[in-house]
């Protein structure tokens, strides 16, 4: 486009010897004055994530002592240390699927009208804005030895369970703050499917399971796919359940742990920055894939035609 | 054509001789009838349209034919076998969707085996069936595009495939045209016509548009706020419209209200047409008494211009004349100020003074109905 203006010209015309404006030539690669409204926020981008980050790399590769790498040896050396990458992973995996696995029967229910479908949206939504610690504070009532998830449990008479300050107190922490991301992108996706493919399939014979795998997910799978990865991010990030709800020292030392051990109790920010960044690389693998697998889903218009 | 008439026939299925809905009721709220107690039924082999305007509940007697909205109340019989009480998926029955509802991550291939599938058809055989049908709607080479890759015209002809791929009973459609420019919407027309004649298929077809229904089927339904208002052949329905509503859709563009002078015992009605004298005949039942209203419809095909000084009929004025190939299409305003729609051969233009004449048995003549309001629907 940038150039059929400039260089092809109808034929027969005699070409203009007239340059345009600078300012008309540069709008035309669409470069004009309404650009410096993106200025505040590509200031603040750079001045709270790019320059930290930048800042975090190169620190991480000069120890308080040894060569450039001495932060990462002493991180991988240390097997309690090391183990915390796959408390994280253990962790934010099942977090992650449970999420999605939770929230996608209930977001494919809300794509159509029903009694009652904006108080469970609601429902849903709340414990965004909850906090972790709010969180943790409910979680360590409900799920004490006598609290009402016990005492429920033995009404119905299962027996009770140890739900807090080990892996399942930062589990269920995990998934009430993630449920909320993965229930509103899932909503978004399901709601994008044209009712009438389901009614077509249902013509053509297809039971509602199968409409249901045929139509329906493969459809909304890129969809499931994204509110999965996001889930993900956010259960790799988790810190104040880990501590609050969790067993920090043992069962959810996850990665966080000792990025806040090494930068806060420490003061050693080049050590805590060597783990950051571990934990950067280890997403950035999993959501790598995850972006590949998503690449091989159909990924068009979720309608069947003209709308 | 008959050879190729059972080629895509599996079996030699009973097929139904009477499809039936009994007094089919369906409200959307409370006091909001989109049906109220509908009768219809289908005999095997028909090309039945239900037309009427948006909202007159045809799109909702498909959709509970169909087994896709639930009835308020009545039945839907299939011979002997009641049927609304079946799931979708239970019946049957093929749909075509304005919308094409073409699966959009499935193949032209995999779209029109879906069905077959469905009915758990060997994949072999299933292969073959879509292809054939894909050979129906002239479609062979798209096979293995994304219905994305299509223009509308082959999505719609894909859809049409894929519903005659499972050798339907019946094919239900809903206003499968309106989404379609006006060149390619005539062409699908004729070939869901081809189709039908070659397959002996038996459709149940929703329009609004009455030059889809007159040309597609064998027997029109016109259905006015969830009732039945008309029902017959298409060249029944379009000379003799039960009801002014009928009319309008029928292609009677001049609807106006008019004042009985006095009704004759032929039939014939002295009209009067805001003071100028009109012969209509009486379509309705009901004796009028002179001085009541009454509703006029003519087409503009029945209205002639007469030069001759002197002749009988309405003193116009020309107001607009529109070129339309082979003949003129002119609107004109009587003396009493009723516009009157014609077409005529005869050049003439705008501001001219005509005279219109019209042959009585081509205005028709409906008395008032007061049991319901007009332009409802």
């Amino acid at each position: 486009m940038a150039t059929a203006s400039t260089t092809t010209r109808p034929a027969g015309t005699a070409p203009e010897t007239t340059k345009h404006p600078l300012s008309h030539r540069l709008s035309e690669r669409g470069i004009d004055w309404s650009l410096l409204l993106l200025l505040p926020a590509v200031l603040a981008l750079a001045a709270l994530f790019v320059y930290p980050f930048v800042y975090g790399v190169s620190i991480s590769f000069e120890p308080r002592s040894g060569g450039p790498f001495q932060n990462y040896v002493d991180f991988f050396s240390d097997p309690y240390q090391f183990s915390s990458v796959l408390r994280t992973i253990q962790l934010a995996l099942p977090v992650a699927v449970f999420s999605v696995a939770f929230a996608a029967p209930i977001a494919y229910q809300a794509r159509r009208n029903f009694r009652g479908r904006q108080a469970i949206t609601l429902i849903m939504m709340l414990p965004l804005t909850f906090g972790s610690i709010l969180i943790a504070q409910g979680m360590s009532r409900a799920f004490a030895p006598f609290g009402w998830v016990n005492l429920a449990l033995k009404a119905l008479g299962l027996p009770a369970g140890n739900f807090i300050y080990n892996y399942w107190g930062t589990f269920i922490a995990g998934v009430i703050t993630t449920v909320p991301f993965s229930f509103l992108m899932m909503m978004g996706f399901f709601g994008g499917i044209d009712r009438s493919l389901e009614n077509a399939a249902a013509t053509l014979g297809a039971s509602r399971t199968a409409r249901f795998w045929q139509i329906i997910l493969p459809l909304a799978l890129p969809g499931v796919l994204t509110a999965f990865m996001l889930a993900l991010v956010e259960a790799f990030a988790i810190f104040p359940s880990a501590i609050l709800v969790g067993q920090p020292d043992n069962q959810t030392h996850v990665l966080t742990i000792p990025i806040y051990q090494a930068a806060a109790q420490q003061s050693d920010y080049t050590a805590a920055s060597a783990i950051a960044i571990v934990l950067t690389l280890i997403e950035l693998v999993v959501l790598g894939v995850m972006t590949l697998v998503r690449a091989l889903l159909y990924k068009g218009p979720a309608v069947g035609g003209k709308g | 054509m008959t050879v190729t008439t059972t080629s895509i026939r599996l079996t030699e299925k009973h097929q139904f001789d009477r499809l039936q809905m009994r007094s089919v009721s369906r409200a959307y709220a409370k006091d909001t009838l989109a049906l109220a107690e509908l009768d219809l039924s289908l005999e095997r082999g028909e090309f039945v349209a239900l037309l009427g305007p948006s909202g007159c509940g045809k799109s909702t007697a498909l959709a509970c034919m169909a087994g896709l909205q639930p009835l308020t109340s009545g039945s839907i019989w299939r011979d002997d076998q009641r049927i609304d009480t079946l799931p979708t998926e239970k019946r049957g029955f093929g749909m075509v969707f304005q919308n094409y509802a073409l699966f959009p991550h499935m193949s032209v291939q995999k779209n029109v085996e879906f069905g077959l599938k469905m009915r758990k058809v060997a994949k072999a055989e299933r292969a073959a069936r879509a292809s054939r049908a894909l050979e129906l709607v002239q479609l062979s080479e798209h096979s293995s595009k994304l219905p994305a890759q299509l223009s509308g015209g082959q999505q719609q002809r894909v859809a049409i495939a894929r519903a005659l791929a499972i050798d339907p009973e019946i094919v239900l459609m809903d206003e499968p045209l309106s989404n379609l420019d006006a060149s390619l919407r005539i062409e699908l027309r004729t070939e869901i016509k081809r189709l039908y004649q070659e397959r002996g298929l038996t459709v149940l077809y929703v329009t609004h548009d009455q030059e889809e229904a007159l040309s597609l089927a064998t027997r029109l339904v016109v259905l006015r706020a969830g009732r039945l208002e008309q029902t017959g052949t298409p060249e029944e329905v379009y000379t003799n419209p039960a009801s002014a509503y009928v009319a309008g859709f029928m292609g009677y563009r001049n609807l106006f209200e008019a004042v009985c002078e006095f009704p004759r015992a032929d039939g014939s009605v002295v009209l009067d047409l805001q003071g100028q004298k009109l012969l209509g005949s009486l379509r309705s039942d009901t004796a009028l008494r002179p001085g009541a209203k009454v509703k006029v419809a003519i087409r503009p095909e029945d209205v002639t211009i007469d030069g001759a000084p002197g002749s009988t009929g309405l003193l116009a004025t020309v107001e607009v004349v529109e070129y339309h190939g082979r003949e003129l299409a002119v609107r004109t305003r009587t003396d009493g100020g009723v516009v009157i729609h014609l077409r005529t051969e005869k050049p003439v233009a705008a501001g001219e003074r005509v005279r219109l004449s019209i042959v009585p048995e081509r205005v028709l003549v409906f008395a008032e109905d007061e049991g319901r309001n007009n332009g409802d629907g």
